[in-house]
């Protein structure tokens, strides 16, 4: 490939059972974004068995082009199988950006690939931008390249990472992070076939039993989320979190460091390595709120933040703040609340 | 059967307990005011080889790339029940992201020789990338099966296991060798046993060795080659590979070997920022409550 044409964005597309993942449509959004400022095409990775029929959403969400690769072989993800196609296609194409979700597949399948490939992989990224790069070692300045924007060490610190190598730049993304925008109707796009060549070493793990339950929480779709932290000090604790927030009527959301200390599932996790939410109000209950927590929640429309400590960052990002102690200020909530509906 | 498990595990600071004092001035990470602990996650994947080779017999081999104070963590896994320890080390593996990691990694598992099962945590929580484990196995040309939470069989050359999906789980089977990653929830790591610790304290590494005679006059090289004999048939010697050990090539260890860069770093630090403090009475949070319903917030 010449120096001066850069290859499209691609977004791998999770599916399961024909409904597309969310994150995979959220991708999409922010990959019509950056392929507008890089003048490039926008591109989907579909794979699956008989999965034709989603290729017209995917048109409608941003996709100028489906890469669609159908086989009986493909019809739950499974690594091995999904990255041998995925690695072919990018060999023969040339993606500028490779982006995954930041599910259990895609944290299985993009390092596979990108080993495969040996190119850089960045998790978790909670905002993706375009911007030039000094390469210092090699003192050359890298033009248009994507800069991978994540907070680390325990979200002391965020750093901005781009890839010095060839393309693809590859990063997942959890869900909730980008934006989905509305789709546009009828919307048209290309498809084009894959071939796919699987070899018996590809295909050595066998799926013996898969239990799915549907999503039970959906944090996402919350427009009230009354979450706990680390300072509710105890899974008993917690039960004060669900009672307050059922009578307001809002979903339960956590920390990280709740969840860690088995207080409640994870799929109530919000932040970084959780979900990331916009409700029209926040309740942050107990948490200190480190950055990989505040970039989870920091759109909310109204925050309020009950802490003990009044040093604790998560005031930085409230709106409404209550120094107390959350087993004093939550029964008074419910009391509050209760006679103002009366 | 016999089982060889090879469990990479990694010396980490306690990102979960950070004091005020982890943040120097400039804004950079003070790594030495930061605890370093045992990667709890690669503690439920030695926890899993070990309950492993106990049902099986076979042995444990546990292997960690980082500079010579992580034989801290090799020390634990020896205490623990690890049979045997490989530090991999040298200057030349520093700043390496999961891409280079997962290379220097791979040629150790290579020179050690045929296991039939790698196992990693999930990932670690100085980084949370959950990159490397699966890029080992890409290296190695390994199957892999990732968020392992169960191990119900092995048997004839084929492992059985239970493994973590979004919003449920799949039972997976595939040939050995293989390579897992697991999870917290797989189970509850051993505390060191006491009667091990006893034991295995004095394990160490050559580089420790020299360390601990440096200034001696030590004319003899006999005597610490006698010493090291010692050391290892009373299986205390852990391995220490360096990168020409490892034969690996140098453009591909370390940040040679890195295609993603830090172009930059920004200390999190809070603007002034106001809000609205409301007092933790009765009062206070009624006026709250009042002021959310009529503006709509609260229904």
């Amino acid at each position: 490939m010449s120096a001066d044409k850069i290859g499209n964005v691609w977004v791998f597309v999770e599916q399961d059972n024909g409904t597309i993942a969310d994150v995979s449509l959220e991708l999409l959004c922010k990959g019509k974004e950056l392929a507008g400022q890089l003048g490039v095409q926008t591109e989907a990775v579909l794979l699956g068995r008989n999965p034709e029929n989603l290729c017209s959403v995917l048109h409608e969400y941003g996709a100028d082009n489906v890469f669609l690769a159908d086989d009986p072989a493909l019809e739950c993800f499974s690594t091995l199988p999904y990255a041998k196609v995925l690695v072919e296609l990018v060999k023969a194409h040339t993606p500028n950006i490779l982006m995954f979700g930041a599910t259990h597949a895609g944290r299985s399948l993009a390092p596979r690939v990108a080993s495969s490939l040996g190119g850089g992989l960045t998790a978790d990224c909670t905002d993706l931008q375009i911007d030039d790069f000094m390469d210092k070692k090699n003192q050359c300045l890298l033009k248009n390249k994507l800069m991978q924007i994540r907070p680390a060490f325990g979200g002391n610190i965020v750093a901005t990472i781009a890839n010095s190598w060839q393309d693809p730049q590859m990063v997942t993304v959890r869900e909730g992070v980008m934006k989905l925008e509305d789709p546009v109707k009828n919307r048209k796009g290309s498809i084009t076939p894959v071939p796919v060549k699987l070899s018996p070493d590809d295909l050595v793990i066998k799926l013996i039993e898969r239990v799915k339950a549907d999503k039970l929480i959906n944090l996402k779709g919350s427009q009230v989320i009354v979450a706990g932290g680390y300072g509710v000090g105890s899974k008993q604790n917690f039960e004060l979190i669900h009672e307050f927030a059922d009578t307001i009527g809002a979903s339960v959301g956590a920390s990280r460091a709740a969840v860690d200390a088995g207080w409640i599932d994870h799929g109530h996790q919000v932040g970084q390595t959780g979900v990331t939410v916009r409700p029209r109000l926040y309740i942050a209950c107990g948490i200190s709120g480190s950055v990989q927590h505040r970039a989870g929640m920091d759109e909310s429309g109204t925050i309020i933040a009950i802490n003990t400590d009044p040093d604790a960052p998560i005031f930085s990002v409230a709106n409404y703040g209550i120094v107390g102690d959350l087993n004093d200020v939550l029964p008074k909530f419910i009391k509050a609340y209760k006679s103002a509906q009366k | 059967m016999s089982l060889t498990c090879f469990v990479f595990v990694k010396q980490v600071p306690d990102t979960h307990n950070i004091s005020g004092d982890a943040m120097k001035e400039d804004g950079t990470v003070n790594r030495a005011a930061l605890p370093a602990i045992f990667n709890p996650e690669d503690q439920n994947a030695l926890e899993l080889a070990l309950r492993l080779r106990d049902r099986a017999g076979g042995k444990v081999v546990v292997c960690t790339m980082g500079p010579p104070a992580a034989t801290n963590v090799l020390r634990q896994a020896l205490y623990m029940g690890a049979d045997e320890a490989i530090l991999v080390t040298d200057r030349a593996f520093a700043g390496a992201d999961t891409l280079a990691t997962s290379y220097t990694l791979a040629c150790a598992a290579r020179k050690y020789g045929q296991a039939d099962l790698i196992l990693c945590g999930r990932q670690a929580i100085d980084g949370d990338t959950a990159q490397v484990g699966p890029q080992i196995a890409e290296k190695l040309n390994l199957p892999q099966m990732t968020y392992v939470e169960d191990v119900s069989e092995i048997r004839d050359g084929k492992i059985r296991a239970k493994c973590q999906i979004e919003g449920g789980y799949e039972v997976l089977e595939g040939p050995l060798p293989m390579l897992l990653t697991v999870t917290a929830t797989a189970n509850v790591p051993r505390p060191p046993s006491a009667r091990r610790l006893m034991q295995y304290k004095k394990a160490s590494t050559r580089s420790e060795l020299l360390q601990k005679h440096r200034g001696r006059d030590y004319e003899d090289a006999n005597l610490l080659a006698e010493e090291e004999d010692k050391l290892k048939s009373r299986q205390l010697w852990i391995h220490e590979w360096t990168a020409a050990d490892l034969k690996a090539d140098t453009d591909r260890v370390g940040l040679a070997g890195s295609p993603t860069k830090v172009k930059a770093i920004e200390s999190v630090k809070l603007g002034k920022h106001e809000y609205k403090d409301i007092a933790p009475t009765d009062q206070g949070i009624a006026e709250l409550t009042k002021e959310l319903i009529a503006e709509h917030i609260l229904s």
